[in-house]
């Protein structure tokens, strides 16, 4: 894949085979980590290098460690996020478990900029390798961290990984997001002011750390710079985590992986989270955060999935609604119920046998969730929806008038 | 007086919709009677049905909220 090849920067060295790559080669491929006389030097040059958060929300790294590095109070905590309880991502356990040196080195040095105490290392408990390797990896470097460090297993959950979520687990409760405010970055683990950063960011920064936030720039085709790590699921013949140039085009992921332009009938960006896009409207799309934002959709967590021309959006749709159902938290009362009943609705759709009035309800209810919960998951859902509804309406009002599919164009089988 | 917006803490309302009866001209209940709250800064008309509501919560889970509302979600 040429295409990909210079922009290898963070799967640069051994092949990700499960293996994960030990401190000595880590060290002699990459050198030593520069840890500076003032440890706060980092923060202007992730400021300037423009690198955005890769945990979903795309929020500036380094205006992050900045806003925590000019706190008030004296401790902080740091937490390396890799729960990644999304269903199609895969690209942070694949980090975790080829490199993850990268990843302590990530949160060395955040500990060190922000003047954090502590670092937990939260990593999805059904992620086996991850979590073996990052062990592994502390236990290498426990007098180089200097400070009290853990591997904290987060609970197979989708909503698990929410920063609230996350700090709550450390802290002894259930793996279940809490009301904002407090913000984690104002009381966080043990009610201390805490950066919850993810993993990939957190390796990106000791990227930076080593080769600066130029180098950094002199990857990107567009306004964002960099490169990403991504997950490619679907019709593709390879399906996995690739590294590329941000600005790369939907369609030279797809040639990279093998997946087909006439094979391919829609493209979901972003994630469970993210949005759905047709395919012949996105095949030239650069994979840019701004440019992404800009015509509405996601670049979330990286993920591209690329749905088949055999099969059905509508059915698709409401597979990834009823998973975000079933992954509500069960805490908010718009979240629980109205996700339950978009899901069932959007289930009856795509069995053919709802009416023409359930597309109606369907968008009343997703306008309806939007922004009534504790955390984003609701939001995330009704993006989702919002998005799914746009590129399969024709076919939602198909299933909803005719009770048929007209991809499968069978009778469909009611469930 | 500044403004001010209606916020629900969503973990702790429960649901029983009263607040929608209090100050119907601010708060709609959906189907579950859950409160649906505008964004926007409640209306001066409005003050002192929004400040009953809020009094009125059992589980003050309604809050008026005169601190400017964040643009984005920010970091964690
Ligand atoms: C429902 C939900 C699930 C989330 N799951 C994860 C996750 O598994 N891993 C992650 O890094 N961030 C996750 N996030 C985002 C975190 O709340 C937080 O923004 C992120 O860890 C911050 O790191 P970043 O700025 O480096 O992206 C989730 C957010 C929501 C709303
Ligand atoms: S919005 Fe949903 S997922 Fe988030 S805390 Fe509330 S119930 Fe849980
Ligand atoms: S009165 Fe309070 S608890 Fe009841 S629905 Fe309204 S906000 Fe929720």
């Amino acid at each position: 894949m040429p295409l990909l090849e210079h922009s290898e920067r963070m799967l640069d060295g051994p092949p990700l085979d499960g293996r994960s790559e030990r401190l000595d080669a880590h060290l002699a491929r990459l050198g030593a980590l520069p840890r500076g006389a003032d440890n706060r030097d980092l923060i202007p040059s992730l400021e300037s290098s423009g690198l955005l958060g890769r945990g979903g929300a795309g929020f500036p790294v380094g205006r992050k460690w900045r806003a925590l590095a000019e706190r008030n109070a004296s401790r902080a905590v740091v937490v390396a996020n890799g729960a990644e309880g999304e269903q199609a991502s895969f690209k942070d356990r694949v980090l975790m478990a080829g490199r993850p040196h990268l990843v302590v080195d990530g949160a060395i040095l955040a500990a060190d900029a922000i003047g954090a105490d502590e670092i937990v290392f939260y990593v999805g408990s059904e992620h086996d390798a991850a979590v073996l390797a990052m062990s592994r990896a502390i236990e290498e470097r426990r007098a180089e961290i200097g400070r009290p460090v853990s591997v904290v297993t987060a609970p197979v959950s989708y909503v698990a990984g929410e920063a609230t979520a996350a700090v709550h687990y450390i802290n002894g409760g259930d793996a279940r997001p809490t009301t904002t405010p407090p913000r984690v970055s104002q009381r966080g683990v043990h009610g201390l002011p805490t950066l919850v950063q993810n993993v990939e960011s957190l390796a990106y920064a000791a990227l930076i750390a080593r080769f600066g936030e130029r180098w950094y720039r002199s990857a990107g085709r567009y306004g964002s710079k960099g490169t990403a790590l991504i997950s490619v699921t679907g019709a593709v013949r390879e399906s996995g985590v690739r590294e590329i140039e941000l600005g790369t085009t939907v369609g030279e992921i797809a040639a990279a992986t093998g997946a087909s332009p006439s094979g391919v009938q829609a493209v979901v960006l972003g994630g469970y989270f993210g949005t759905w896009a047709a395919a012949g409207n996105v095949w030239g799309l650069p994979l840019d955060p701004a440019i992404m934002q800009s015509r509405e959709l996601t670049f979330g967590c990286g993920i591209v999935g690329f749905l088949p021309t055999s099969a059905c959006g509508v059915a698709a749709t409401a597979e990834i609604m009823a998973f975000m159902a079933k992954e509500s938290a069960g805490q908010c009362g718009p979240c629980v119920y109205g996700l339950r009943a978009l899901g069932d609705a959007t289930a009856r759709v795509a069995g053919g046998r709802a009416g023409a009035e359930e597309l109606g309800q369907i968008e009343r209810w997703t306008s309806q969730v939007r922004g009534r919960g504790a955390c984003h998951h609701p939001d995330g859902a009704a993006q989702l929806m919002t998005s799914a509804l746009n590129v399969f309406g024709d076919e939602f009002v198909h299933h909803a008038r005719t009770g048929r599919c007209s991809i499968t164009s069978a009778r469909i089988e009611a469930a | 007086m500044k403004e001010a917006r209606l916020r629900v803490d969503w973990i702790l309302c429960d649901g029983y919709g009263l607040c929608g009866g209090l100050a119907p001209d601010l708060i709609d209940l959906d189907e579950w009677h859950y409160p649906i709250i505008s964004s926007e800064p409640v209306d001066r008309r409005f003050m002192d049905d929004a400040q009953r509501a809020v009094d009125c919560c059992p589980v003050r889970a309604l809050t008026l909220d005169r601190t400017p509302p964040r643009p984005r979600p920010g970091p964690g």
